[in-house]
């Protein structure tokens, strides 16, 4: 039965931006997490361990995020770990977040001056103790801007999701157009549900990158 | 036994030596400068003394620690050898008063009261007890250095290492932070200064050591060395900063 676009679709693209928003806060959080231990391992862990992350990072770097999807989805399950939808984008789009904020973060860790570890070994602060009073407050200072502006690109790429039948904005909008055929409409209105999650996170990165560049380092 | 001694000190970067061989020993309550050309070895060997420097060769022990490569053992004796450096390293996201009570506070769990006491006291040492709650970038370059001095006698060091503090000062701005480590000096405290100033070495120092080529090159009471330089090569290095 054919229907016609109307306020009636509204309800379903919303769920399916629930799932987006879901999804991306997840992917967010995890990869958010992980990636802060790569980014330490990367940059203050054993030689081995750095290498491990720098092979993982340009790894997943230079696969694309549908083939990681495809792989914890439909390869998994032969090694006898069958994941859900849902499970299988969570964990791709963590296995690819990871990646890039452990390679961010490295950047910001490794851009604070190394007079600054020495003022504090000169004072006597454990390796712990200078990474949480003096080198990752003022990494993170950095570190805001591009990491907000990465979120971006985590919401946008949770669409490769519908491809797994995971329904999030972009299933929910094919869902939609098979029922209706007004692609335009459909598809318009999704882009625009993307544009008013990722536009203010775009505002906010740029504007905690110009702040940075003003200068004031507190 | 020696606030600080120094023996047979080794130490080379790959192929290239640096330190070939530096024996010294501060007595407690000694100032010693540490003059010489850039490239001759200076700075490496303050390095050294607190670790920030690994070496090959030698030994040093500094109040009462001997410098190897344990962490454990280097934070120990970092507690009681202060270092302050050319370009200051103030931690620019903390306040004055943040910078000096950080490691009283996490090394040595120093409460909120006492480390607010401590900051006053030695701000007003280094004369910039109005400045507690100035940031970094809110200081001109002789104001940080003395809040360099500042966080390092937070600590309450046996000895302390100074590398080249007024090298990266305007001349207008060196006379007050040379004047905060004359008073230093005055109140009895071990220092060993890596500098360029000649005319502070003289007055202050109890002792002046001349390094050439990654040795000990001549040392003795700053009056002696810098009226009667022995060696051609002190001569030299001395002879445009006397006029």
């Amino acid at each position: 039965m054919i229907q016609s676009f109307g306020l009636w679709s509204i309800p379903l693209l919303l769920h399916g931006l629930m799932w987006t928003v879901l999804l991306s806060l997840t992917t967010f959080v995890a990869g958010g997490l992980f990636g802060l231990l790569f980014a330490l391992g990367r940059s203050i862990g054993p030689r081995w361990l750095k290498l491990l992350i720098a092979g993982y990072i340009q790894l997943v770097q230079a696969t694309p995020l549908l083939i990681l999807l495809f792989l914890s989805f439909y390869a998994l399950p032969f090694m006898g770990w069958y994941f859900p939808p849902l499970a299988a984008a969570a964990i791709s789009l963590t296995a690819y977040s990871t990646a890039f904020l452990a390679d961010i973060w490295r950047g910001c860790i490794e851009a604070i001056p190394r007079t600054q570890w020495e003022a504090a070994d000169a004072l006597a602060l454990s390796t712990t103790q200078k990474l949480r009073y003096v080198i990752l407050p003022q990494a993170f200072r950095i570190a805001r801007g591009p990491t907000v502006g990465f979120m971006v690109q985590i919401v946008k790429n949770t669409s490769v999701t519908a491809l797994i039948g995971f329904v999030e904005l972009t299933r929910a909008g094919q869902l939609l157009n098979s029922m209706t055929f007004q692609p335009f409409d459909v598809f318009l209105t999704v882009a625009a549900l993307y544009f008013v999650v990722c536009y203010p996170l775009s505002l906010w990165s740029e504007k905690l990158k110009e702040r940075r560049s003003a200068g004031s380092a507190h | 036994m020696p606030a600080l001694r120094i023996e047979n000190l080794q130490k080379s970067y790959g192929v290239v030596p640096v330190l070939k061989g530096i024996d010294l020993s501060v007595d407690n309550g000694d100032v010693i400068a540490v003059i010489g050309r850039s490239g001759s070895g200076k700075s490496t060997m303050l390095r050294c003394i607190n670790g920030l420097e690994q070496f090959q060769g030698g030994s040093i022990d500094v109040a009462g620690h001997t410098v190897d490569t344990s962490n454990a053992h280097l934070r120990a004796l970092r507690r009681e050898v202060g270092m302050v450096f050319q370009s200051y390293n103030l931690f620019p996201h903390l306040n004055v008063s943040e910078n000096i009570t950080l490691a009283p506070r996490v090394v040595k769990g120093v409460g909120r009261e006492e480390g607010k006491a401590l900051v006053e006291e030695v701000l007003s040492r280094v004369g910039l007890a109005d400045k507690a709650g100035a940031y970094p970038d809110e200081l001109s370059g002789g104001q940080q250095q003395r809040v360099a001095i500042a966080r390092s006698l937070a600590m309450k060091p046996k000895v302390m290492l100074f590398d080249e503090v007024t090298s990266a000062l305007d001349p207008e701005l060196t006379g007050e932070v040379l004047k905060t480590i004359a008073e230093l000096a005055e109140a009895g405290m071990t220092m060993v200064l890596v500098t360029h100033e000649m005319g502070f070495a003289r007055k202050v120092a109890t002792r002046t050591v001349f390094m050439h080529e990654g040795r000990i090159w001549e040392e003795g009471t700053s009056e002696e060395l810098f009226s009667h330089p022995r060696t051609p090569e002190l001569r030299a290095f001395i002879a445009p900063n006397l006029k």
